[in-house]
């Protein structure tokens, strides 16, 4: 128990009579790195969101480091040590690179409520800002402003913001997504060079960037457990094969 | 982030604070004791707009309910003084609070919302107190208003109280601009960009909207009680809706997410109204042109034009 991050009981997310999320079990643990992949529509996203708060799983158990948070809103889970990133690039467009990590930094402290104190950043900060930057190969790009970054810069900003705070389980929505294969390269190494104690869960569809990336891989499909297993099990399962390279069903 | 060009000028506002001291403290020197009257409400009103401007320029959340909550500032201190006969220091106190008070209601409704939203809940919130102060007329004198008791002895020279204005004003603006450049205030810039975001860093969304808001409330009371010394006279026209509609045109034309836009703002409406309806009775009509001038060839606003025209030459 004390070994495992993240444990998913049952997970239930419903939009009306819509399960996206349907019984869904899982145990990651500490310092591992997950796969969760699934065809379009699977409830990857869904279950990122159920687990990081963004919606409420409708019924089901989630613990993280033993502690159940089930019901604690987003912002809680994200103070507790879980950090995420989007899918869709989602950045706070209208300031620098600084300003968002500036941000995304100050989130689980309390220095957020300094009303008249200066906003720049202390010696310490700064190190770590400069870290998070540079470990997402973007340390030179402090002063521009997020509008003015190519998307690519803006998906390593994506993990660089995710990554600043010190998270304890990190989840990466699809970072390569959208990327040339150069960036995709570069995203990687970035996520091979995340320290080893972090704990990892990324959804990609790209499945040989993913079977070089992770320990252990899980398959969704229409919102729910498809196949478990490491990557060479996971390739050569036949049901997985049957979801992404299509098998004509008995009903269709 | 509009405050964040690369000329130094934009990021201290010590330089603006001293040029606004400058020219509002010659002024009276130079000028009619009726035009000193002008500007002097100028920095009152400019101080209302400052206090729109930080939920308009920095939250993205357009209010219009603060004229109502600087009106209630200006009931409860005239109340105190003319109808319960109380200090009015101590009017002061409780005019404040008041006001935040009166802000803290309106945050609750409106703290989870935004865009057109926002607007809608701030503009019915501000309606209801109007239709308060007009209709509780044993309390209120609804539509006749309560005359006030006159300012203390110590700030009843129009000169003195003009130079407190001032004082007031200029240090609530310096307190307003470190508020938004504080990490509280890039916060706020980061929930009206993405609240999502914000959100899954850890902030509680929230209680930061429920408490700018209720802050905003204390910089508009505190306003609210100059007027009330400015004016010496309350009605429900002090809390309507078109005080909340001409506090956020200053901060527009001024320029919003530039704070100190505001004075320019207030400069400009005051002045019109008062120059201009001295040759026509349609006024308005000639401030809703150049509202439209402004939107079309300075849509940032005066400030935020200059601002942009500066950091474009470099």
């Amino acid at each position: 128990m004390s070994e495992s991050a993240l444990n998913l009981e049952n997970i239930v997310v419903a939009f009306g009579a819509l399960k996206a999320v349907d019984n869904v079990s899982m145990t990651v643990k500490r310092g591992e790195r997950r796969a969760i992949i699934g065809p379009n529509g699977a409830g990857k996203t869904t279950l990122f969101n159920a687990i990081t708060g963004v919606t409420r799983s409708t019924s089901g158990r989630i613990t993280f480091e033993g502690l159940d948070i089930s019901r604690k809103p987003a912002q809680s889970r994200a103070r507790m040590g879980i950090s995420r990133t989007f899918q869709i690039t989602n950045l706070f467009p209208s300031l620098t690179v600084e300003q968002n990590m500036q941000l995304a930094l100050r989130g689980t402290g309390s220095r957020k409520f300094s009303m008249l104190g200066s906003a720049r950043l202390v010696s310490e900060e700064r190190e770590q800002v400069a870290s998070a930057l540079a470990l997402s190969r973007l340390a030179t790009r402090e002063a521009v402003e997020v509008t003015e970054l190519s998307y690519g810069e803006q998906r390593q900003l994506e993990i660089a913001m995710a990554l600043v705070s010190r998270p304890r389980l990190l989840l990466l929505d699809e970072p390569a997504a959208g990327l040339s294969p150069a960036e995709r390269q570069m995203v990687t190494d970035i996520v091979r060079s995340l320290p080893k104690d972090l704990t990892v869960v990324l959804i990609e569809h790209d499945m040989e960037l993913v079977l070089k990336l992770v320990d252990y891989v899980t398959c969704l499909n229409n919102g729910q457990m498809l196949a478990e297993g490491s990557p060479e099990e996971i390739r050569a399962n036949q049901l997985v094969q049957d979801v992404y390279l299509g098998k004509a069903r008995a009903n269709a | 982030m509009m405050a964040m060009g690369p000329l130094s000028i934009w990021r201290s506002p010590l330089i603006f604070l001293a040029i606004l001291a400058a020219i509002f403290g010659v002024l009276p020197l130079l000028i009619s004791q009726y035009r000193m009257s002008i500007a002097n409400e100028i920095l009152i009103f400019a101080l209302l707009a400052m206090s729109i401007d930080v939920l308009a320029g920095y939250a993205g959340r357009t209010s219009l309910g603060h004229g109502a909550i600087f009106g209630t500032a200006t009931y409860v201190i005239i109340y105190w003084t003319a109808n319960l006969g109380g200090s009015p220091w101590i009017g002061c106190l409780l005019a404040i609070a008041a006001a935040v008070l009166m802000a803290a209601a309106f945050a609750l409704f409106a703290m989870r919302v935004s865009g057109v939203y926002f607007v809608l809940i701030t503009l019915a919130l501000g309606m209801i107190v109007w239709g308060v102060c007009l209709r509780w007329s044993n309390v209120t004198g609804g539509e006749n208003g309560i005359r006030g008791s006159g300012r203390p002895d110590i700030i009843a020279d129009p000169f003195v109280f003009y130079y407190v204005t001032l004082a007031v004003v200029l240090f609530f603006a310096f307190v307003i601009w470190r508020f938004v450049h504080s990490p509280f205030g890039l916060s706020l810039c980061g929930i009206r960009d993405s609240e999502s975001r914000m959100r899954s860093l850890g902030y509680g969304t929230t209680l930061h909207m429920f408490l700018a808001f209720t802050i905003t409330g204390f910089f508009s009371g505190i306003a609210g009680v100059l007027y009330a010394f400015f004016n010496n006279f309350v009605s429900p026209s002090t809390v309507e809706l078109s005080q909340s509609v001409e506090g956020l045109l200053m901060a527009i034309v001024g320029g919003v997410g530039t704070i100190f836009g505001a004075f320019l703002g207030s400069a400009a409406i005051i002045l019109l109204e008062n120059v201009v309806s001295q040759y026509t009775a349609r006024w308005p009509m000639v401030l809703g042109f150049m509202f439209i001038g402004i939107m079309i060839f300075a849509p940032q606003g005066i400030l935020g034009a200059l601002k942009r025209q500066a950091t474009r030459k470099l």
